[in-house]
């Protein structure tokens, strides 16, 4: 229950923890709140040959608006994206998701991008990422590059990142005044990993749903966008029908694991029940009317 | 062995410059290094809480962090909050309400507690059982630790 053997470097700049983590070939890890990787260094699951720490590096724990997009840099903690009033009054849903983070000590340390990075499907970060067309920034010895988050989970606690790559900042879209959001969970406790989790967001026109994006974690392997479920809704009146159906389709897609938590097929139907009620508030939170 | 590294942190006010090496825990150094045993390890892996500190001002697990992160930071421990004649008031509040039986999650327990009276609105039970909920206790069921927080928290508000 204690990390093996490594040599650490305080970071004093991105170009040195990426320069840092080039020199290790392969065998580097950067550290930032911790909160994942030092228990998977404690048992040994992870047995990196240099830590990188990046808490000294400055300008990583902004939040800022950038255009119509929301900008979270690598330090900022859970604890300052659940507090920012940027996050509340533009992106409400991440606002209220943020309350199921965790616990209060770990949302002290852990930060949004590191939990990107660690790319759990039953944390709310990827999926929240998902569902806000986050794009992750990435720097690395050879430049930076900017990836969908689409593209950047590709399976289990797996991304396309390299060994010497660094997201130094991930973007999510502004969300449009009038829209309307739904966020259900299920944890065993409050701040536990999610045994399943469902968040929507939609506008309405003239008594239609528009725009309407669905994201879910926690029911495979990575966190997913439900695309075949959003054309559904899209351009329809959410009634007790269409619900019925798009519940339905939703489950149909899933292909949940079973654990020692929970079945799969207990996880898929919770998945339904979740995304009934996460796009019923939705539909009501959106603000009848708005162009 | 890899490279040791010099830190200087404070721990509950006293300054201590020491070589560490890079994988010590920061629950191990101040158990091990400092003899402050106060500090209490269960799980060490962030699950229990029972090793919770305060890191610059803020609960941290002690399990999750290193030691050599925390150069140039201010930690406090529960050796901090007060003595066995001089309780803390957040002791003082356990004792009166029976929060602890066996003790061990206690230290854990109180300096969460101490970041909570701090930082968060605890106007409600709900309130408070959430914000404790990243600290385990398998003896009390919770129940007269949230009594004690309920005062504690009340007695917060009457400052105000």
């Amino acid at each position: 229950m204690k990390p093996a053997v490594f040599d650490y470097v305080r970071a004093e700049s991105v170009e040195h923890a990426v320069q840092t983590l080039a020199a290790a070939g392969g065998d580097g890890k950067l550290i930032a709140g911790g909160q994942s990787l030092m228990p998977m260094m404690n048992f040994r699951l992870v047995q990196p040959s240099i830590l990188v720490d990046i808490n000294r590096i400055v300008d990583l724990d902004i939040i800022q608006i950038r255009g119509a997009r929301l900008s979270i840099g690598a330090l900022v903690r859970h604890r300052m994206t659940g507090a920012s009033e940027l996050v509340q009054q533009h992106i409400p849903v991440l606002h209220h998701t943020m309350k199921h983070v965790a616990h209060l000590t770990v949302r002290n340390r852990g930060t949004f991008c590191g939990s990107i990075c660690h790319a759990d499907s039953a944390a709310e970060m990827p999926m929240m990422s998902l569902l806000l067309n986050g794009i992750m920034h990435i720097a690395s010895p050879r430049g930076r590059r900017e990836v969908p988050a689409q593209d950047f989970f590709i399976g289990a606690m797996a991304t396309v990142l390299e060994p010497d790559e660094f997201v130094t900042e991930v973007e999510v879209d502004v969300l449009p005044g009038g829209t309307g959001w739904g966020f259900h969970e299920f944890a065993r406790r409050h701040g536990d990993y999610a045994l399943a989790a469902v968040a929507v967001t939609m506008q309405r026109h003239d008594c239609a749903a528009s725009g309407v994006r669905i994201g879910v974690m926690g029911v495979g392997e990575i966190s997913m966008r439900m695309p075949q479920v959003e054309e559904m809704l899209e351009g329809r009146e959410i009634n007790s029908d269409l619900l019925k159906k798009a519940v339905e389709a939703l489950q149909a897609e899933l292909e949940p694991n079973s654990d020692l938590h929970a079945s799969a097929d207990y996880r898929r139907h919770l998945a339904g029940a979740l995304a009934g009620r996460a796009i019923i508030d939705a539909w009501s939170r959106s603000e009848k009317g708005t162009k | 062995m890899s490279k040791r590294v010099s830190i200087t942190v404070s721990v509950n006010g006293q300054s201590y410059t020491q070589l560490v090496e890079p994988r010590m825990l920061l629950s191990d150094f101040l158990r091990h290094e400092l003899g402050l045993t106060g500090t209490h390890v269960g799980c060490e892996h962030g699950v229990c809480g029972a090793c919770t500190i305060l890191l610059d001002g803020r609960s941290a697990r002690s399990c999750l962090t290193l030691a050599v992160q925390t150069d140039g930071a201010d930690i406090q421990t529960v050796e901090g909050l007060g003595t066995i004649e001089h309780l803390g008031r957040v002791q003082q509040a356990f004792r009166d309400h029976h929060g602890l039986q066996c003790g061990f999650c206690t230290p854990g327990f109180v300096m969460t507690i101490t970041d909570m009276l701090l930082h968060h609105s605890l106007d409600t039970d709900d309130e408070i059982r959430e914000a404790l909920s990243g600290n385990i206790c398998r003896c009390t069921g919770y129940e007269h630790i949230v009594n004690a927080v309920r005062e504690l928290a009340r007695e917060r508000a009457s400052f105000k």
